[in-house]
């Protein structure tokens, strides 16, 4: 473990590295899986991010320096390797984003080529945050980089998909964003009719499918 | 049912918080001040997350279609049964169709109405708290509006027995201008000296671009000496420090990640005295705690709550 620190006084903070990393957020991953099984009553939440995971937990039931000692216990598990290989989900796309042409531009690719890019990598999620249902799914070939919009958007609509710096997403809902959107799935990251609501978790490998427009609403 | 006459400028319900699906990016939610919500459940026999009506920032009024036990708690508000002025922070029994009225009328901004048997709305992904920013259920995620109706939970309990319990709203110290106690955020030490001493010394005013997701305040801006950061989790309490150093403290509806440094984060114990200070007052000031000494107050906190109510013996068990 590298560091853990009071979030809150009810929420602590196990950073294992500083980056953007797939190693880190395997190890991420592996130490969150740990902990889920190992189960404390007492402990509300574990939440994985890019290189660090917060666990929360009921002040009322536990101390900090109890819980700080529970993780501790498991910390070998960041170097076990996983049971089983990801969960794979594959997310069909229609490559018709009204920011496609800019991000060409910016690349200096043409479409054809951002379209292959972006399709033929395949990501993993990294971690979920900012919207509920919302995966952060990286990482980026190099040479499709592209910073976020100078100004957001106000609405993008469900089933967007974006990119930004080296990240590539789903917006879930209708929301504000600054993602440069080079396309839409007819999927929806979250569906409270669906069983299970939510399309993606955490560590899940995710692949794009480019579909003709005329198929998909 | 309990039926909306009139809701205040934001009035959802909301239960102890939604648990078990942050890592999916759904916020707890669940009060803004969790002690009157706490208190005006325990006031009249409910379990202390049982979901009751949150209303912010300005009064309502409601009316249930079958007798009924409530009890309405928080800071800077007043009770009306009809035309008859009644106790806050007791246990009330009101007959059907009786007007059931919130009134602002000092220093606060959240109340609780608490209906013996609990608002029994559907449950949505484990919990029956409600998230304004997106719906997460077969329902528009909307706050209430004039003619809703809620269905209410069935008495457990002889209802006029537990009507006249009480509480001294002392047991919750709010202030109009409080000191606000926190512990050091993650981020704390890549924050100058200086920074840090600003933080501290500096009275903060409250915004009105605040919300349920988090108060804004403005004071002199707060500079980040350290270099940027790949998002991580945050919790209510957090203080985060964005470009322009007006610190926000992330509330209820906090998103589960953020990006930007947390210089501090406010105690659970003074949580609901920070919810209920008023925006047009003087502002709030920070002061350094340990993460011991925070534990220690809110477990005292919690205590001198519910040893305040008069609670027979049997439900002292269950809680």
């Amino acid at each position: 473990m590298v560091r853990l620190l009071p979030l809150t006084d009810s929420s602590l903070i196990v950073y294992l590295g500083e980056d953007i990393d797939p190693v880190i957020n395997r190890r991420v991953h592996g130490l969150a899986a740990a902990l889920r099984s190992a189960s404390l009553p007492g402990v509300t939440e574990i939440v994985p991010a890019y290189a660090s995971l917060t666990v929360h937990y009921d002040s009322l039931m536990l101390t900090h320096d109890q819980v700080a000692a529970w993780v501790q216990s498991h910390a070998g598990a960041v170097n076990r390797t996983p049971e089983r290989a990801p969960r794979r989900v594959e997310v069909p796309v229609v490559y018709d984003g009204p920011d496609l042409l800019d991000v060409a531009a910016h690349c200096r690719l043409s479409v054809d080529e951002v379209i292959r890019l972006h399709a033929q990598t395949p990501y993993i999620v990294y971690m979920m945050g900012f919207l509920p249902g919302f995966a952060y799914l990286g990482t980026l070939p190099q040479a499709l980089i592209t910073p976020r919009l100078a100004t957001p958007r106000t609405r993008v609509p469900a089933g967007s998909v974006g990119i930004a710096g080296a990240q590539t997403g789903i917006y879930p809902f209708e929301s504000p964003g600054g993602w440069r959107l080079i396309g839409h799935t007819p999927l929806r990251p979250f569906d409270p009719q669906r069983e299970p609501p939510f399309l993606f978790a955490p560590g899940d490998a995710v692949q794009f499918i480019p579909v003709p427009g005329d198929d998909v609403p | 049912m309990m039926e909306v006459i009139s809701p205040a400028v934001l009035t959802t319900v909301q239960d102890g918080g939604r648990m078990g699906w942050q890592a999916y990016g759904v916020p707890a939610s669940g009060p803004m001040d969790a002690l009157a919500h706490r208190a005006a459940n325990l006031l009249v026999g409910n379990l202390p997350h049982t979901a009751a009506l949150e209303i912010g920032l300005s009064g309502a009024a409601f009316f249930s279609d079958e007798d009924c036990l409530i009890a309405a708690a928080g800071p800077g508000f007043a009770l009306w049964m009809d035309d008859r002025p009644m106790p806050m922070w007791t246990a009330i029994y009101i007959r059907r169709n009786r007007v059931i009225r919130l009134v602002k009328n000092g220093p606060g901004n959240w109340a609780y109405l608490a209906v013996h048997g609990g608002i029994a709305t559907p449950p949505v992904l484990g919990a029956r708290a409600v998230y304004v920013r997106a719906p997460l259920g077969d329902a528009p995620a909307r706050p209430l509006a004039p003619g809703d109706r809620l269905p209410v939970g069935s008495a457990a309990h002889p209802l006029l027995e537990l009507a006249g319990r009480t509480l001294d709203p002392a047991c919750i110290p709010y202030s109009p201008s409080p000191q606000i106690a926190v512990i050091p955020g993650p981020q704390a030490a890549q924050f100058s000296g200086e920074a840090r001493a600003a933080f501290y010394t500096a009275r903060f005013a409250l915004s009105a671009a605040s919300d349920r997701t988090g108060y804004r305040l403005s004071g002199p801006p707060i500079p980040y000496a350290g270099g940027e950061m790949v998002s991580e989790g945050m919790a209510r309490g957090s203080v985060q420090i964005p470009p322009d150093g007006q610190p926000i403290v992330m509330q209820a509806d906090s998103p589960t990640t953020g990006g930007y440094p947390k210089i501090a984060a406010v105690i659970r114990a003074d949580q609901p005295i920070l919810a209920q200070t008023p925006f047009d007052m003087g502002g709030v000031q920070f002061v350094e705690t340990t993460i011991e000494a925070a534990q220690a107050r809110y477990r005292a906190l919690i205590q001198r709550l519910d040893g305040g109510i008069g609670l027979a013996d049997a439900e002292r068990e269950w809680l």
